[in-house]
């Protein structure tokens, strides 16, 4: 077996006397869509937040590439490749779609501290932001400012600057919220794609598209992954139907 | 070109057309009244590096004025009174330049240390703790009675700068709206750059600097330092066009001044502080010969302002900014 890309080990969250996170264990392997579902309030933000770096957990450890990377903050596992896209689009909105991309591109450069060049007239940047846009389908769109173009296109926004970071590993939480029939297609489509760059770690709602992508699925529930499993698996999994799926699966 | 940059040329070739005006016509009063707009512009500019780009409401940018005001001050002082600033070592001086670059190190050192205080609070905190620390400054100054306490500290000659004689009232215009121009056209790059689109960011989501590898923290306080060291040269300039110091450069009010003029002329906006400095000094001029509560008056302006036009007299002039590209 693959060493694991990304990895949770026993990683347990309080908040007062919720268990928000019970001791969850799962992996994301190279190539791979790994989608986590589960119903509302079952663990799934919280589980990203302590992935990124954004929480620590009270108890167990976070594995990027074999490195512990426990104590490190969000930067640093952004800048060790790892990817994150937010459940509600974190972007800058009065700045155009190209200049949100480019930002990415500076983040990986790594360097910030230039001041009197003009940013978007620095090529490699400039050509790393609009390869990302490219990719996703918003080229056209790059002089648009953020605020004004539509709420697809924003969450498309949010895979692109995830891709100008070239990342070792996504992590998506909920990128098709809010989306359409047609622009949920379209960005299943997208992210069918991108698991050849990198693997995904998609926590998502839409059904469709989860039994699409995913080549494994966690299933939460209060907290704690209660089955791991390929989609025909998942689908046929008692338990799981119990607990979340329901009849209509 | 745009509309916002038709009107910065616009306003440009007014500081350079009016001053000039006035010393043809003899009208010093005039000459001295532009300077002092010019100066509050460029400790404005300062503020809103801090403000506008990086969303950080400072109520204590009168630190940095005064730190600039009594670092000339106490220069100047040793030099006219023939007396070692620091004993048997350093002279004082009156010369212009090296009196700017102390104030922009001294300035900059202060802003570094409070900025790195402030950060760590947001919001209405980071408003308290400025304040705090302006007020510091102020009851210092007043205590500190080898620099003359709460009667301030008085030069007798204007400082001199290489080539000029800076006596001459259009002179000393002349190189006051040289800084300027020459900090404004640094801070047009500034905000292109790729330090400018992450200060920008940095204000607009946090979050987004940290996913992409960024720290936003860092990011805002080298927006506060080069903010502080700017506002401090005004604050010397200032002195000098005073050939006065005293603890008012360091009082809340001037913080709250220097806050109402970048407000008033549109935060954020390049030359938002130089139209709100031009409008603040010309209704000071005007009102208080008009009105002793001329304050009133320009507390309701500013209310009509932030309620009815948030991009202050060039929002209402030349609409939203463009993002730049
Ligand atoms: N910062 C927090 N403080 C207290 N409770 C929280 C906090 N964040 C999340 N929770 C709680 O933890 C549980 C899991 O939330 P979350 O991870 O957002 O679920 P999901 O993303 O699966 O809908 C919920 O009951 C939520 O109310
Ligand atoms: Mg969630």
């Amino acid at each position: 077996m693959t060493d694991p890309v990304l990895e949770a080990r026993g990683i347990t969250k309080r908040f007062g006397a919720l268990v928000a996170s019970d001791g969850v264990s799962l992996d994301l392997r190279p190539g791979e869509i790994h989608a986590v579902i589960g119903p509302n309030g079952a663990g799934k933000s919280t589980l990203i937040a302590q992935l990124c770096g954004g929480l620590r957990p009270d108890a167990g450890a976070v594995f990027l590439e074999g490195a512990d990377v426990t104590a490190l903050p969000v930067r640093a596992r952004a800048r060790k490749g790892l990817a994150r896209t937010f459940q509600i689009s974190a972007l800058a909105m009065e700045d155009t779609v190209l200049q949100n991309a480019v930002l990415g591109a500076l983040g990986a450069s790594g360097r910030p501290w230039r001041f009197l060049r003009s940013a978007l007239s620095d090529t490699e940047l400039r050509d790393r932001a609009m390869a990302a846009l490219t990719r996703v389908g918003l080229a056209d769109f790059a002089a648009a400012r953020t605020a004004e173009v539509s709420h697809g296109q924003r969450r498309q926004l949010e895979v692109a600057v995830a891709l100008t970071l070239a990342p070792r590993a996504f992590v998506m939480d909920e990128p098709m919220a809010g989306l359409g029939a047609e622009g949920s297609a379209a960005m299943t489509d997208l992210l069918d794609g991108l698991r050849a760059e990198a693997p995904i770690l998609l926590v998502e709602h839409d059904m469709d598209a989860v039994f699409r992508l995913a080549d494994r699925v966690s299933v939460m529930v209060n907290g704690a992954v209660v089955a791991t499993g390929s989609v025909a698996e998942i689908r046929a999994d008692p338990a799981v139907r119990a607990a979340y799926l329901g009849d209509a699966a | 070109m745009s509309r916002e940059g038709a009107l910065n040329l616009v306003v440009l070739a007014g500081l350079v057309a009016l001053p000039l005006w006035a010393h043809l016509a003899g009208e010093t009063f005039t000459v001295t009244l532009a300077t002092r707009a010019v100066i509050l512009a460029l400790a404005g500019v300062g503020l809103n590096l801090a403000l506008g780009a990086g969303g950080l409401v400072s109520l204590g940018h009168a630190a940095f004025f005064g730190l600039g005001g009594y670092a000339m001050g106490i220069l100047a002082f040793h030099a006219q009174s023939m007396t070692p600033l620091v004993d048997g070592l350093l002279p004082g001086t009156k010369s212009m330049p090296v009196i700017w670059l102390t104030t922009i190190a001294v300035s900059a050192l202060a802003a570094l240390v409070i900025g790195l205080l402030s950060l760590r609070t947001a919001g209405v905190y980071f408003i308290m703790v400025t304040l705090a620390f302006g007020q510091m400054f102020f009851y210092f100054a007043i205590s500190w009675n080898a620099y003359g306490g709460e009667d301030g500290l008085s030069i007798w000659v204007r400082n001199g700068f290489p080539g000029l004689n800076t006596l001459v009232p259009i002179q000393f215009y002349g190189l006051c709206f040289a800084v300027l121009a020459l900090v404004l056209l640094l801070s047009h790059l500034v905000r292109r750059s790729p330090f400018g689109l992450v200060l920008n960011a940095a204000r607009q989501v946090p979050a987004r600097l940290e996913a992409v590898g960024l720290d936003p923290t860092r990011v805002k306080l080298v927006a506060f330092v080069v903010s502080g060291a700017i506002t401090g040269l005004a604050g010397a300039l200032f002195a000098d066009l005073n050939r006065f110091v005293s603890p008012a450069m360091f009082s809340w009010q001037l913080s709250g001044e220097l806050m109402v003029l970048v407000i008033l002329g549109g935060v954020g906006r390049l030359f938002g502080p130089v139209v709100g400095a031009v409008i603040f000094v010309a209704l000071e001029h005007w009102l208080d010969g008009v009105s002793d509560y001329w304050h009133v008056y320009l507390g309701l302006l500013l209310l009509l302002i932030v309620l009815f036009a948030r991009g202050g007299v060039i929002g209402l002039v030349a609409g939203r900014e463009r993002a730049h590209d």
